[in-house]
């Protein structure tokens, strides 16, 4: 062994890491950064010419572009506050109670909420598309079952109501990850802080709210960053229900649908790659925004405990 | 006995609780799975009970089969996962066990390189990907979409593993050296058996995004022999929007190979979820 790491260089080494560092540096990191530098080029007689920021001056002060650039900036906000509020809630929720002691069925439970979480976007999104029609009458029936027929209306379609209509179905498919994330982090704490709890009397909701909660905020704290992640990345849940145009009217826009019209082009509007590359950067920024502040911000604040 | 009899109402709450849960957790399936079955006039008269032998009708799986070429389009999808998949595992593998088993410098380097593709999604180098395999003619290839999901794999993969590797017990690893095995031999002969379960999870996590992904195939692959099995139901559905049976045959049709799959995995991924993967 003494033999071993006194060779000059360990071949093996480099044999271990070559393949997947090459795959990684070439189909991942070096396209990011190349994005990243089309960003600030612009095709000129079809020849790539370096133009600075001017892609971004256009992205910000040509109206057409600005207006779709913060409609898609706003409704992504809002598709991420609807994640938060109630995704995440939804998930600790379900977590606890899968959690409490001796309760049968668990797995049932389990394996069935998370059936929506593996299914394909397509999917979920005609699946939800057909229920919510209102040719097809799934969802009036249901609602006339419970007595609130009136309330119905063609959610999908309507402006002021699809995108949030696009968001909670999108919490209907992922809740499961949240759910079983928080469901591990319940289960790592350990049979006697709860039972020292007990001993104090601490028992039911409020052992919930001031032992298990403090003791689960990190796991909380890596599902906002990962939903954020995801759903600044979102793309194929508005596009299978609400195709490229992402209607009606561009109220269910997002930065994803936003980039795959700018870069592609649809319909009358011609495909551009270096505006696309400006998008891809601004979510770029914004991402990484999302994550330094989570890493730099909130991860330090949250109090680890170790057993 | 007494604190048994005061948690009943409260077992009962949270059973209620969960049953209504997983009854909206799976309504849309099953109300997707049994109109498939049924007639036009029956999917529009009772939208909301089972096939009956008077309304049974599977004409909308013949529509399907008729129409669209999803035995081509379920093959391309079985490449291109499968494939990926052989390629994040052992390539990952194979790196996480560079950086769990040796010290050399720029070790924490590597793996936090590595790791940044965790945070960063890849789709964001969409524009230079295409620019990419347009230059190396692979436009409209399955290898683009494996060489892109491998990409995309391997930060998680290697990320998960080596947590795994780091467990794996020094002597045995010592012991085989003093046998005189090489490295590759107990890499290949000695840790990865032992690390088999962890492999099964990293499988499952990498397998499901690669099936359902609808972005890559529609940029890199959109063509006929190549369309994966989610872009053909997508296409296919845009093209059937008002023959109901065959949208809602198709869309069972895409369920159902994935929801057996995770049947049969689904104990190995909730174990990989439950163990370690919040740290």
């Amino acid at each position: 062994m003494a033999a071993a790491s006194n060779k000059p260089f360990r071949w093996h080494i480099g044999v271990f890491l070559a393949p997947a560092v090459l795959v990684y540096t070439a189909i991942m990191i070096l396209p990011l950064f190349g994005t990243l530098q089309l960003s600030l080029f612009r095709s000129v007689e079809q020849v790539q010419t370096f133009v600075g920021l001017a892609n971004f001056r256009t992205l910000f002060g040509d109206p057409n572009w600005s207006f779709n650039f913060w409609n898609a900036l706003k409704n992504n906000v809002w598709f991420f506050i609807i994640h938060m509020v109630v995704q995440n809630p939804i998930g600790v929720m379900l977590a606890a109670l899968l959690s409490s002691p001796k309760l049968r069925f668990t797995a049932f439970y389990r394996t069935a909420i998370f059936i929506p979480t593996i299914l394909s976007f397509v999917i979920v999104g005609f699946a939800w598309k057909l229920i919510l029609s209102p040719i097809w009458g799934v969802a009036p029936d249901l609602m006339w079952l419970v007595g609130l027929k009136s309330l119905f209306t063609p959610w999908l379609g309507k402006e002021q109501y699809a995108l949030t209509a696009l968001s909670l179905i999108s919490v209907w498919q992922f809740v499961g990850i949240p759910m079983m994330l928080i469901y591990a982090a319940l289960l790592s704490i350990p049979e006697e802080v709860i039972e020292a709890a007990e001993c104090d009397g601490i028992t039911g909701w409020s052992q919930f709210w001031k032992i298990k909660l403090p003791l689960i905020l990190p796991a909380i704290g890596i599902i906002s960053i990962l939903t954020f992640v995801g759903n600044f990345n979102a793309f194929d849940l508005i596009y299978t229900a609400q195709g490229a145009l992402a209607g009606p009217n561009y109220s269910t826009d997002i930065l994803g649908t936003f980039l795959y019209r700018a870069f592609f082009g649809f319909q009358l509007q011609v495909g551009d790659p270096n505006m696309g590359a400006t998008i891809a950067t601004m979510m770029f920024l914004i991402i990484l925004i999302g994550v330094c502040f989570y890493l730099f911000l909130v991860q330090r604040r949250l109090r680890r405990y170790q057993f | 006995m007494s604190k048994a009899t005061a948690s009943l109402p409260r077992t009962i709450g949270a059973h209620a609780i969960l049953l209504t849960y997983t009854i909206i957790a799976l309504f849309p399936v099953f109300v997707v799975v049994i109109n498939s079955f049924k007639s036009r006039q029956a999917i529009f008269q009772q939208p909301l009970t089972p096939p009956t032998p008077k309304t049974f009708d599977l004409i909308g799986y013949t529509t399907v089969f008729g129409q669209g070429d999803f035995f081509l389009y379920f093959q391309n999808s079985m490449i291109v996962t499968v494939v990926s998949l052989f390629f994040v595992l052992l390539f990952g593998a194979m790196a996480a066990f560079a950086l769990s088993e040796y010290r050399f410098r720029g070790n924490t380097l590597m793996g936090l390189y590595l790791a940044l593709g965790i945070m960063i999604p890849i789709r964001l180098g969409t524009v230079a990907i295409l620019q990419l395999m347009v230059a190396s003619g692979l436009v409209n290839t399955l290898t683009a979409l494996i060489l892109v999901y491998t990409a995309q794999g391997l930060p998680l993969a290697i990320f998960i593993l080596s947590e795994f590797m780091k467990g794996v017990s020094d002597d045995l690893k010592n012991a085989g050296r003093i046998d005189g095995l090489s490295e590759y031999t107990i890499f290949f002969r000695l840790v990865l058996p032992l690390v088999r379960p962890a492999m099964a999870t990293v499988a499952v996590f990498t397998m499901i995004p690669i099936w359902n992904d609808l972005w890559f195939p529609l940029i890199l692959a959109p063509s006929e022999a190549t369309k994966t099995v989610t872009l053909g139901a997508q296409i296919f559905l845009g093209q059937f929007v008002t023959n109901w049976n065959a949208i809602l045959a198709a869309l069972s049709l895409a369920i159902l190979p994935v929801l057996v799959l995770y049947l049969i995995f689904s104990r190995q991924l909730i174990r990989g979820i439950t163990s370690g993967a919040v740290k």
